[in-house]
């Protein structure tokens, strides 16, 4: 007998701002814009008319393809942030250290082609067609919250697949003790690597690590898509990392390089600041962080500027009962 | 410049002052409602009013060293609305992280106060603002006499607190706390006479 269910993602859908509605919010705009005091020819073009201050027409925003993918189930009773906070509020310093910088400055990014090179202590090494790939391995839905070390939270319908069932194709050797990433290194596309100034004075590329056993848990998984769609330049696109109980920025973005490796790795915000940011960064309300506390988190969700939610951070993000054990010996203190 | 020049041009300043502070937290507010912030404002709101305050409080130092050099006495009706305008912007910057950010938790807003040295640093600051603010009335002005002066000397205790406010809250890239301290610095130096001057007074 087949019972249908409605799939969970449109569930998710109707839950967020429609792309619709955002499109004629926009129009709104442009038709204010364009009976206004300032309207010239082409100004009716921008995105927004009134701008005094000269900043350039917002870009485009890149095309993003709907994705083939097995929902969760079940559904993890959590509240979604909408998507267009997902992709308006990021952390990606190659494109700039505001929260609307990556948005604004990655439209462009050329994600096509992307090869994904795997190699160190792996039997097979090989470099993967990312696009290739997303169509041939079984993609997966997965709703995860998402604590930054800001203390800002999310929660984001990913779509991706497992990182160990990925890196097992590459036959590990008993050598292999660490997985080590590395996002695109290219000045060129990534203003922030290019300057400075820009790009908050982190050493590029940036790089991000894991121990073995955290990569081949099941919770960690290769994302390619948010919202049913392939990712958004600013969220890591082609290809990021997700690994729910750790702080954010341990999810590397638009990963060209992993390396199976047996010393532990550096990491880009241990190297920077090491006293603030730790290798294993797993979310810790009893350890803050040396400027802010730890404890709680602003959680993003619908709703306007007064719409503030302020929410007790739990152990590993909520993931405790899946992970805790895999640091059973460990003084979290220490080891932040 | 003639003498006759000079009380127009400090009127028309003085007006390009309000104008300048108050246009940009309209500006703010249309930003916000246009999505211009981004879909969650709350950090660029905050930082966006700080960056206000410390301009601000740096265009107040300037003032009198420049109305000195330039012989320009009047420059210094200035003062007053830069900054009272300064602690207005510094006032919006505190509610915000108050309101926005911590929710108006108040155990977590005395907790984050005392625990994390940069926003004491910043607490700080905005309470000798407070004060200053406060006595900027010209009945006390004229009440408090010299100590008016000794007080308002504090101003250049505040350049310091929130030169190293923002220095600490920065989670990477030192360049641009480092120019605002560089600007502060240059401006104390300008006017360190005056400065001596506040310390011996005590």
């Amino acid at each position: 007998m087949l019972i249908k269910k409605p799939a969970p993602s449109d569930l998710s859908e109707a839950q967020t701002t429609s792309e619709s509605a955002y499109v004629s919010r926009r129009s709104v705009i442009k038709g204010l814009a364009a009976s206004g005091v300032l309207a010239t020819a082409g100004v009716g073009e921008k995105a927004m008319g009134l701008d005094l201050f000269g900043r350039k027409d917002e870009p485009k925003q890149a095309p993003r393809k709907p994705l083939k993918f097995t929902p969760q189930q079940p559904v993890p009773d959590l509240v979604l942030t909408p998507e267009e906070k997902v992709g308006n509020y990021n952390n990606f310093y190659e494109f700039g250290t505001g929260k609307t910088d990556p948005a604004k400055n990655s439209q462009g990014l050329r994600t096509e082609p992307w090869t994904l090179q795997v190699d160190g202590e792996v039997e097979k090494p090989a470099t993967v067609d990312v696009w290739q790939l997303m169509n041939e391995i079984g993609l997966e839905e997965r709703i995860y919250r998402m604590r930054c070390v800001e203390a800002w939270s999310m929660v984001i319908p990913w779509v991706g697949f497992e990182l160990g069932k990925f890196l097992k194709r590459f036959q590990p050797t008993s050598r292999a003790k660490f997985v080590a990433f590395e996002t695109l290194y290219d000045p060129e596309q990534m203003p922030g690597q290019r300057n400075r100034f820009i790009g908050g004075g982190v050493d590029y590329p940036y790089v991000e690590g894991l121990r073995m056993d955290e990569a081949m848990h099941p919770l960690t998984i290769l994302s390619v898509g948010l919202y049913g769609k392939t990712l958004p330049p600013q969220n890591g696109a082609p290809i990021r990392l997700v690994v729910p109980w750790k702080y954010g920025f341990k999810g590397i973005k638009s990963i060209v390089k992993i390396k199976l490796v047996e010393e532990m790795p550096p990491t880009s915000w241990n190297k920077m600041l090491p006293q603030e940011y730790g290798f294993y960064a797993n979310v810790n309300p009893e350890v803050d962080h040396p400027r802010w506390s730890q404890a709680s988190e602003r959680f993003i969700g619908e709703g306007g500027l007064f719409a503030v939610k302020r929410q007790p951070t739990l152990p590993f993000n909520g993931y405790a009962e899946e992970v805790a054990s895999l640091y059973r010996n460990m003084d979290l203190r220490k080891f932040y | 410049m003639t003498a006759a020049w000079k009380k127009p041009l400090a009127i028309s300043l003085q007006l390009a002052v309000h104008l300048g502070a108050l246009l940009p937290l309209l500006w703010l507010f249309v930003a916000i409602n246009q999505g211009r912030l981004g879909g969650d404002p709350v950090k660029e709101l905050i930082h966006y009013l700080g960056m206000g305050a410390i301009r601000l409080l740096l265009l107040t130092l300037l003032i009198s060293p420049l109305a000195k050099s330039l012989h320009f006495g009047q420059l210094n009706r200035l003062r007053r609305p830069l900054g009272l305008w300064c602690f207005a912007w510094a006032t919006l910057h505190f509610s915000a992280w108050l309101v926005l950010e911590l929710g108006l938790d108040w155990s977590l807003i005395g907790e984050e106060i005392v625990k994390r040295t940069y926003i004491l640093l910043g607490f700080s600051a905005w309470l000798i603002l407070l004060l200053l603010a406060i006595t900027s009335l010209p009945v006390l002005l004229r009440k408090m006499g010299r100590n008016w002066k000794k007080l308002h000397g504090l101003l250049y205790v505040v350049a310091g607190l929130v030169c190293w406010h923002f220095w600490w809250s920065v989670k990477s890239g030192w360049i641009e706390p480092a120019i605002y301290a560089a600007i502060a610095v240059l401006l104390l130096l300008w006017r360190r006479h005056a400065l001596l001057r506040w310390l011996k007074s005590f």
